[in-house]
């Protein structure tokens, strides 16, 4: 091996060629190419069904590779998937608590299954507590906390064993808005003290706020890839000009508007159109002598990018 | 604060600092998986009590004292034997497979299926093999627990004759475990609960009725013996009894012992695979 390409390699924690997960007749990941570097933000954006989370369970080593080649730290988790899950923290879309223990035993008991002593389990535990700040309830049992504390619970348990890369699948799906911002300060802080972060999500919120990069996934396949300001600025215009009339369908009002700013798309509820000037498209939309209910000018997002790619909406 | 970087004295060769981690002994993953069935069942000890040493010490008091006083002065015991002392080994070796069934069935569904506690480990070192290793170590504690205050409170009822019936122990474990492991593979391939009610209302109460526990099975109809024969219980009340009651034949002993470890084995290698197809898909 090469200086070179062990300097690549250094940065690269994790890399996947062609990969593939099928189950029976179902191709839920059809032959994905991406990488992730050491100390980024990944992220997997795309709706239910896309794939994302079979590509996470190969990549944290708990469901094989069908097609296609997997590394991770440069090895193959179909030979050294121990090796690989010692060095990974795992975040799965459902929280797999026990319930019935207390949140302090959650972590030790999971601590135990990376082979670290009691002693080092003991002051982890304590560590981590305080980064999720449930120190208050470390003798509570887990089943009355709510969805977000469950959900911190989840990612102190998995940061037990100084995970190299952490795989969040979903990671604030089914939290009020309130303890996904905690939620997210965390993940900051995380990445802040350089833990690579993987992370799949259908918000593109989070997206636009976690990922340094990121790849579009639409039926098991990868359909763009960039940070988040380059999808932007490669798939939708500037801004966008949303306007709501009084009827049932809004693809009727659609032909009105064609011809105001580069493209419309008809949602059920809306009519999004694209533009690099959202206030100059709405003065245009006024002179016509149309009149929706509402307009609303706002910045191109990654639903919008999504939008354009695939020609639906991220959550139905 | 240190996410990133373990604690400063652990911080040398510790399975919590970066890069590669020494890989865990197959001891150290057993335990790891025990510990966390250890902290369960202090967790939840006080509730299996009743259903673990308080029914078979009723059958105690009424099939071996209130039907045991019947047969004792009606036949005089079974084969000169006290009825007692017949029917203690037998329920010794039953009691574990009840003790198997509980350990086997809902509780392991929900593993699978509801708390998702063995994708919790599978996610760390741990392998589906560490897996059942330790669970099947930590329900053959149990076994070792439930089966040894049986006898303990059987012996205080006068239901052995003699201190080698503490052979029962080790039998009686494996007689348990002979079910434990083909239940898993059962189990695995369940999605609700109906096929638990199947087990317990065709497989195991058939099972403790006509294997040999509360009579000889040569008072059954000569076509149904064989039956018996090619269920776990049989043998383990067979063995049970043998060294409970002095009346050993090595020969039968060691051929009841080997069909209880083929299924104990059989059951083990088909859970692997039931637990791979459905844990690792």
């Amino acid at each position: 091996m090469s200086v070179d390409e062990l300097g690549v390699d250094d940065a690269v924690l994790l890399r996947a060629t062609g990969l593939t997960k099928e189950f029976g007749d179902f191709t839920a990941v059809d032959g994905i190419d991406f990488a992730v570097r050491k100390g980024e933000c990944f992220g997997f954006l795309g709706p239910n069904g896309a794939g994302k989370s079979s590509t996470m369970r190969m990549v944290g080593c708990v469901s094989p590779v069908t097609a296609g080649e997997l590394r991770l730290f440069g090895l193959d988790p179909a030979t050294d998937g121990p090796a690989i899950r010692a060095r990974l923290g795992n975040c799965p879309q459902s929280d797999t608590l026990d319930e019935e223990l207390t949140v302090a035993e959650n972590l030790w008991v999971y601590g135990r299954y990376f082979g670290l002593s009691r002693k080092e389990v003991r002051s982890r535990a304590a560590e981590l507590l305080d980064f999720a700040q449930l120190t208050d309830r470390a003798n509570d049992r887990v089943e009355p906390l709510s969805g977000g504390m469950k959900r911190r619970l989840t990612i102190a348990r998995s940061l037990i064993n100084s995970p190299e890369v952490l795989l969040l699948d979903e990671p604030t799906t089914g939290l009020d808005p309130q303890a996904r911002h905690v939620l997210w300060d965390r993940l900051f802080r995380l990445k802040r003290s350089g833990v690579t972060l993987v992370l799949t999500t259908h918000y593109m919120d989070e997206a636009e706020q976690l990922c340094d990069r990121l790849v579009v996934m639409d039926h098991g396949r990868i359909v763009a890839e960039g940070s988040p300001r380059e999808l932007i600025d490669g798939y939708s215009t500037r801004e966008v000009l949303e306007l709501r009339f009084d009827i049932d369908d809004h693809a009727t009002r659609a032909e009105q508007v064609a011809g105001i700013g580069e493209r419309v798309e008809v949602l059920p509820d809306r009519l999004l159109v694209y533009t690099d000037n959202g206030d100059e498209a709405a003065a245009k939309v006024h002179a016509a002598g149309i009149e929706p209910l509402s307009s609303l000018v706002r910045r191109s997002t990654l639903e919008d990018v999504f939008l354009t790619l695939t020609g639906r909406s991220l959550i139905d | 604060m240190s996410l990133l970087q373990p604690s400063m004295e652990a911080a040398h060769g510790s399975r919590a600092a970066h890069g590669p981690r020494a890989p865990l002994s197959t001891l150290e993953r057993t335990l790891g998986v025990f510990a966390y069935f250890l902290t369960v069942y202090k967790r939840t000890w006080r509730g299996s009590v009743i259903a673990r040493f308080l029914s078979p010490l009723f059958f105690l008091l009424s099939l071996g004292i209130g039907l045991g006083s019947l047969v004792n002065a009606r036949a005089g015991g079974v084969d000169g034997l006290p009825y007692l002392q017949f029917v203690v080994p037998a329920i010794v070796a039953t009691q574990t497979m009840w003790v198997a069934m509980g350990e086997s069935t809902y509780a392991v569904l929900g593993y699978i299926k509801w708390n998702m506690g063995y994708h919790a480990m599978l996610a760390s070192p741990m392998g589906v093999r560490d897996v059942l290793r330790g669970h099947f170590l930590s329900i053959a504690a149990q076994l070792v627990l439930a089966t040894s205050i049986f006898m303990a409170i059987a012996a205080l009822f006068g239901g052995f004759s003699s201190w080698a019936a503490l052979w029962c122990l080790p039998i009686a474990v494996l007689t348990g475990m002979a079910f434990v492991t083909p239940i898993f593979a059962f189990t695995a391939k369940q999605e609700g609960d109906d096929g638990f009610n199947i087990l317990f209302r065709w497989v195991m109460t058939p099972l403790m009725l006509f294997s040999g526990t509360f009579f000889p099975i040569t008072q059954l109809p000569g076509w149904m013996q064989p039956l018996a024969w090619v269920t776990p219980l049989w043998h383990g009340v067979e063995s049970c009894r043998m060294v409970a009651t002095g009346a050993v034949s090595w020969l039968l002993l060691g051929a009841h012992v080997a069909v209880l470890l083929v299924f104990a084995v059989a059951g083990w290698w088909l859970a692997q695979r039931a637990f791979t197809k459905r844990l690792v898909p």
